[in-house]
């Protein structure tokens, strides 16, 4: 059964993509006031009314890799063909292939992202778990009501108090960019350190604001863990307590916290059109927004693409893993037809 | 609320039998109940008891105050705050100095309080349609999947499971660049277009536990429609998850709007949170100078109070889920209720929250 769930798993990654592949071509040909109308009506207002509609439908090839003269299943399969091939068109605003531009942009998403995701669950587990011990105490109310409050701000508010105070008040931090102009890009220590500084204030914004809601589920977990009888039993077998708070506290605990890694990641990659245009960090977020501000559609859908792609891969990893570490998952119950 | 959560009851409903009779088959209810009593226990179990289960938990007393002061904000406010208009009073004013301003001014001389009020009622709309939206599609998604079992339920889940997986914020941007919408209830809806995909797969599992249950099998054996069952017996018990999670999507839709409409990617035609703060963000210089921070802040606490509040509500109603606590309540409205394992947030609250 277990190959059965990865094969299954799979095709379901293969199939998210492909869909959602297909539901960006529908959205580029079909909606009224999309990239074609768009191309059509900026070469009238260019030319005048007497432009070769021959010229537009080629533009419009370049550009967004659907071919208007043709019937919409050729499109289709035209487009589609283009995009496993890597090819997401040209961006009518820097005037270069979207996918060089974007292929560029991912790994400091990435980077920013996946720090981000590595703090926010180590705080949140930590702190979590020590809330559960001491259930009760001031501490725990007190991070309790401080956790719920961070959780209730919403990440970009955060951005824009820390780039507003830090960043162009107290000049702390860059307030936007990748790294300075002046370090030599290469795995040396100056270039990572200074990386990591533009970076500190996005990750900062995000993990502030997140580990609340993690820490929460985390002590709760716990406090549910803690009172199972198998606990109980593996004290009065006189198993070393640290013994018992990782191997079986620890990790019945943080395995539903799967589910919630699994939402976070979608979140911070959709998040990261907001973040990064406030930090001016040029990731993939980035562009994104540059392509809605500038009606640059094939960068806009490019950027759209592989930010589902990348949460696609990021969650179909953590489901893999999951099995892994979780011997009952993808034994799903309920299956049958019923009624 | 299902028959079993009351198993000390004697209200007749057929069940309970007296001692003296040897053939349980013969027996008779030992009374009636009049139209009005019926009414009145609906009453209790589905208004007063839940109410008293939500005061007695002093987060959702705070969360239900906050949530109730800007539903009349974008209410009554309205009619007692005059609109801002434009140069009414002085460029810049700090907050807490002139009383005609209380938050103070922008560099157009508008009034800042009067922007955040008159922006309550679109938020509003925008918050009950999302919520809405989600919830309903979720619901019916969820239990129809989840009851119905077999090839239905596969291609739901399949379905479900895509719409889980592709990262919200994105695609609801491309949607609103795409379809331009005006109206806070569209906009609502465009925000949580698959944000009911997470809730509707924990509502189907919660169904699955319940179609098992002795009462769904006896409804069953007697022949009533599947609608009917899923109507009266199954719906009822999920009402509690579904209302946390009808709290959860509205500040899904906050969080997603603000930042959407701060952006500057949601077209608007009138003041709004998000809108304010773009303005401070971009135009006002208000990154520069410490004179204009008040600007920035105001729509800011505003959202992170309401949002605050919906947290503290949700938590505390997790409360009814706890079957324990609602019979006490139903039976004794005066019954302490401290429990010890309230402490535990249930899974929904955390599921999707973010």
């Amino acid at each position: 059964m277990i190959d059965n769930y990865y094969v299954e798993r799979t095709a379901q990654a293969v199939f998210t993509v492909f869909a959602v592949a297909s539901l960006s071509f529908g959205l580029i040909r079909l909606m009224p006031g999309g990239p074609i109308d768009f191309i059509r009506a900026q070469m009238i207002q260019e030319q005048g009314t007497d432009v070769d509609m021959q010229r537009i439908n080629s533009m419009v090839e370049s550009y967004t890799n659907v071919r208007p003269s043709d019937p919409l299943y050729v499109q289709y399969v035209d487009y589609m063909t283009e995009l496993l091939q890597g090819n997401m068109g040209v961006s009518m605003w820097y005037n270069e292939p979207v996918s060089e531009i974007l292929a560029e942009a991912l790994p400091w998403t990435v980077f920013v992202m996946a720090i981000s995701l590595a703090l926010t669950f180590a705080i949140g587990i930590t702190l979590g778990a020590v809330m559960a011990y001491i259930e009760g105490s001031r501490f725990d109310v007190s991070t309790t009501l401080v956790s719920t409050f961070l959780n209730s701000i919403p990440y970009y508010v955060m951005a824009v108090l820390l780039v507003y105070l830090l960043g162009y008040q107290l000049s702390w931090f860059p307030t936007g960019g990748r790294f300075a102009s002046d370090v030599t890009i290469g795995m040396n220590i100056e270039f990572l350190a200074n990386a990591f500084h533009h970076a500190f204030l996005p990750i900062v914004s995000v993990v502030v604001t997140g580990f609340g809601i993690q820490a929460l589920a985390m002590r709760g977990n716990s406090i549910r863990v803690l009172g199972e009888d198998y606990i109980r039993v593996a004290r009065l077998r006189g198993l070393p307590p640290h013994d018992i708070a990782l191997r079986y506290v620890g990790r019945n605990a943080i395995l539903p916290m799967y589910t919630g890694m699994m939402i976070s990641i979608g979140f911070l990659f959709g998040g990261s059109v907001i973040l990064e245009e406030i930090f001016t960090y040029p990731g993939i977020g980035y562009y994104m927004f540059r392509g809605i501000e500038s009606r640059d559609y094939p960068l806009m859908m490019g950027a759209f693409l592989l930010i589902t792609v990348a949460v696609v891969i990021g969650i179909y990893i953590a489901d893999l893993t999951y099995g892994k570490i979780d011997p009952r998952a993808g034994t799903g119950s309920g299956d049958r037809e019923a009624y | 609320m299902k028959p079993t959560d009351e198993p000390d009851r004697t209200v007749p409903d057929g069940g309970s039998v007296t001692e003296e009779i040897d053939a349980p088959f013969e027996t008779v209810s030992e009374g009636t109940m009049s139209r009005g009593e019926r009414y009145q226990m609906t009453l209790q179990e589905w208004v007063v008891a839940p109410v008293q289960i939500i005061w007695s938990d002093w987060r959702a007393r705070v969360g239900s105050f906050i949530i109730l002061l800007y539903v009349l904000m974008g209410t009554v406010g309205v009619w007692l705050v005059e609109p801002s208009r434009t140069a009414e009073g002085p460029r810049l004013l700090a907050p807490f100095q002139n009383w005609a301003f209380p938050l103070g001014t922008d560099t157009q001389g508008n009034d800042l309080f009067a922007q955040i009020v008159h922006a309550t009622p679109p938020m509003l709309e925008m918050i009950v349609a999302g919520a809405v939206f989600a919830t309903v599609m979720a619901t019916l998604v969820g239990t129809f999947s989840g009851y119905k079992g077999g090839s239905a339920d596969r291609l739901l889940m399949t379905v479900t499971d895509i719409l889980m997986t592709v990262p919200g914020l994105p695609l609801t941007i491309v949607l609103a660049v795409i379809l331009q919408p005006r109206s806070p209830w569209v906009v609502g809806i465009i925000l949580t277009v698959n944000a009911w995909a997470g809730l509707a797969r924990a509502i189907r599992s919660q169904v699955l536990t319940y179609r098992e249950e002795d009462f769904v099998e006896a409804s069953r054996l007697m022949g009533i429609s599947t609608s009917t069952i899923l109507l009266k017996d199954i719906l009822p018990g999920l009402m509690p998850y579904i209302l946390v999670n009808f709290v959860n999507s509205a500040r899904t839709v906050i969080f997603s709007s603000v930042g959407l409409y701060f952006l500057g990617i949601l077209p608007f035609s009138q003041a709004n949170w998000g809108v304010m703060m773009n303005f401070a963000y971009n135009s006002g210089g208000a990154l520069y100078t410490l004179s204009a921070i008040h600007w920035l802040l105001a729509p800011m606490i505003t959202i992170v109070i309401l949002s605050f509040g919906l947290i503290l509500f949700s938590q505390g109603t997790d409360r009814l889920f706890n079957p324990q606590v609602r019979a006490r309540h139903t039976s004794s409205p005066e019954a302490e209720n401290e429990e010890e394992d309230l402490n535990v947030e249930s899974d929904a609250n955390i599921r999707i929250s973010q």
